[in-house]
């Protein structure tokens, strides 16, 4: 049995040919079979069935399926991270992302959701939204045990329902979330110095406006001072 | 009320005087049936036992795949093709990924190319196992060889999971690279689990290749000369089983392929046993193009640093890309436009055009015949119907 370049014929003819004896295939088959069957009580690789719901395979670091909504701090009601940019709502591929945008009394945008709404019926786990949120906001869960009877209200999670902690983040997913963690505390700290060194060069600037100022008040005071004579 | 004998039926532009005999049976065979591999019908008309015409019917299926691609963003269309051929979406993603890349001319690094020849190649083995225990399904079998295959599949799917987040749904490719790197110890754990499968390989060549119903069964049936084969535009282990040595991955080198030392397995006659065989002898090859892969895998970038994931934006233009599917040259036609969503988008799917051809294999043939050559195909409908 050997694969052959181009030319030369490559499944070979039946091994049953070295047997005489009728029916010999069958029997190496079924040697095979009973092999499998006893292995299947004492030898690990063949025992594959796990019996859920007693036991759980743990599941990958990686595994995906709906989508959460990462918030700071305590209050899932203030703390979202989402500027409802809706970049996540077009590029969802079955489109089952619905978001509003929460605004002020004259309209104002306030860069947080007023709905974010996830039709997990439609959902397809693909990971998208996530991929493609540039305000670290959503990520993929990993719960699957979130069967419901109720076939329409409770398969549309709403925001309430979607929000978890950044600790939750962390737990499930360290490698990304630390990562995220780390990017965030150095844009953070990276717009902080930013933000002192545009008040410092602003305070700078007030200050060398007033310096020029006041020293121009002393050099008019200085010519209107009598007994001066005129440059 | 209106007397039947006034209405009057057109005769259907495709009624065929000859089966209009009492003598013969007009049988719908699916799209509900166990033996038609998703919902497939063929409505067969048999004279006794054998068959006499054979219409596939397609559709059921369908989801309107390609248009909806068509109003959707290039990314947004990667996760629907996991759901063409959802045995194997890694290689519907490259397939794809490959097409746009061609499209808008991005280039791949190298430890990209890598991940996606070893997922391709995993994939080819999750698919040709797969089908020998479908295969054996169709021939009455049911359980053992399925058994036995699947739990191989696990645990490639395991190792799927690790490194795109899902067992089947991967979307894992992007223009220009792949989602993510592999996982710490991906590669070695790959490693470990394929020194494991040339046993399971000889365990199960030994369970099925010599066995007399086996033989009895699939030698001699289906098979088509070459010539009509390469006609009907038909690729895969499907065309290489009746000995024309056509691998895209040879033909028309794509990714890295040239830098892998493999050979392409070819049949004889073309009939269901070499179809069958040829799968195995397949997947040995792809144990060696993996090994080599595992072995070689540069670091590096796992994505092309300008990738773009946010708003990417293809230039106007059309391109043809295909890879070698499991079940055979795997294409996307795209024209682009210049905008956010491709003008055209069109597949060129394996199994559908594989299927092309079913009724010349089956005629003359037994109704029970029929189901084994429906299984040598290898289809699954997600593809035939998008
Ligand atoms: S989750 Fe991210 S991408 Fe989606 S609206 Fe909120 S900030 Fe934008
Ligand atoms: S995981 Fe995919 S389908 Fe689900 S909400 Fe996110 S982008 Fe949409």
């Amino acid at each position: 049995m050997a694969a052959t370049e181009s030319t030369t014929p490559a499944a070979t003819p039946p091994p049953v040919s070295e047997w005489s004896l009728p029916g010999m295939g069958l029997i190496k088959g079924l040697v095979v079979t009973g092999a499998n069957m006893a292995q299947s009580f004492y030898r690990k690789d063949r025992m594959t069935t796990v019996q859920y719901p007693e036991e759980r395979v743990a599941i990958s670091p990686n595994f995906r399926n709906f989508p959460f909504l990462a918030y700071d701090g305590e209050d899932p009601a203030t703390g979202l991270r989402c500027t409802a940019c809706s970049i996540c709502e077009k590029e969802c591929p079955p489109q089952c992302i619905y978001i509003v945008m929460d605004r002020d009394e004259n309209g104002k945008a306030l860069k947080r959701p007023k709905v974010f709404d996830i039709d997990v019926s439609v959902c397809m786990n693909c990971g998208i939204c996530a991929e493609v949120c540039p305000f670290d906001s959503i990520y993929m869960d990993g719960e699957y045990e979130i069967a419901t009877g109720d076939r329409f209200g409770s398969l549309v999670f709403h925001k309430e329902r979607l929000a978890r902690s950044t600790d939750y983040h962390a737990k499930l997913r360290p490698a990304q979330a630390a990562e995220v963690a780390a990017r965030r505390k150095a844009d953070a700290e990276k717009k902080a110095a930013a933000a002192a060194a545009k008040e410092a060069k602003a305070k700078a600037e007030k200050e060398a406006k007033e310096k020029a100022a006041r020293e121009a008040a002393a050099a008019a005071a200085a010519g209107d001072a009598p007994g001066t004579p005129p440059p | 009320m209106i007397p039947d004998s006034a209405i009057s039926f057109p005769p259907s532009p495709n009624a065929n005087p000859a089966l209009d005999d009492d003598q013969l049976l007009h049988v719908s065979l699916g799209p509900q049936h166990p033996s038609t591999h998703g919902v497939f019908r063929m409505n067969v008309v048999l004279d006794g036992e054998t068959v006499v015409s054979l219409k596939p019917v397609f559709g059921y299926l369908h989801r309107n795949h390609e248009k909806i691609a068509e109003g959707s963003t290039y990314l947004s269309s990667m996760p629907f093709t996991d759901r063409l051929d959802y045995i194997c979406p890694l290689t519907n993603n490259w397939a794809y990924a490959h097409a746009v890349e061609k499209l808008a001319g991005i280039e791949v690094p190298e430890r990209a190319e890598y991940i996606r020849v070893i997922t391709a190649e995993l994939t080819r083995l999750i698919n040709h196992t797969a089908f020998a225990g479908f295969f054996m399904g169709d021939m009455g079998a049911w359980g053992s060889a399925l058994m036995y295959a699947f739990r191989e599949r696990e645990l490639i799917l395991d190792l799927f999971e690790d490194l795109t987040g899902a067992r089947m749904m991967s979307n894992f490719m992007r223009f220009g690279g792949c989602r993510n790197d592999l996982p710490d110890g991906w590669a070695d754990r790959a490693k470990k689990y394929l020194a494991t499968f040339p046993a399971f390989l000889d365990e199960l060549e030994k369970f099925l290749i010599g066995n007399e119903i086996l033989l009895a069964r699939t030698q001699d049936i289906g098979a088509l000369p070459a010539a009509t084969l390469v006609n009907g535009g038909i690729t895969g282990p499907m065309l290489r089983a009746a000995g024309v040595a056509y691998d895209l991955r040879k033909a028309r080198p794509y990714g890295i392929y040239d830098r892998f030392k493999f050979r392409i397995p070819i049949g004889e006659k073309g009939d269901c046993y070499d179809r069958f065989m040829i799968r195995f002898l397949e997947m040995r090859e792809s144990l060696a193009i993996l090994n080599q892969a595992l072995d070689q895998l540069p670091a590096g970038e796992y994505i092309h640093p300008k990738a773009k994931i946010r708003g990417f934006k293809a230039p106007a233009g059309e391109a043809y890309a295909a890879i070698e599917g499991p079940k055979g040259e795997l294409g996307f036609h795209l024209i682009s436009d210049g905008t956010f969503t491709p003008y055209r988008y069109r597949i060129r799917p394996p199994s559908f055009i594989n299927l092309t051809l079913l009724e010349d294999m089956c005629l003359g043939l037994d109704l029970a015949d029929v189901v084994l050559i429906l299984g040598s195909v290898d289809i699954v409908l997600g593809e035939v119907d998008r």
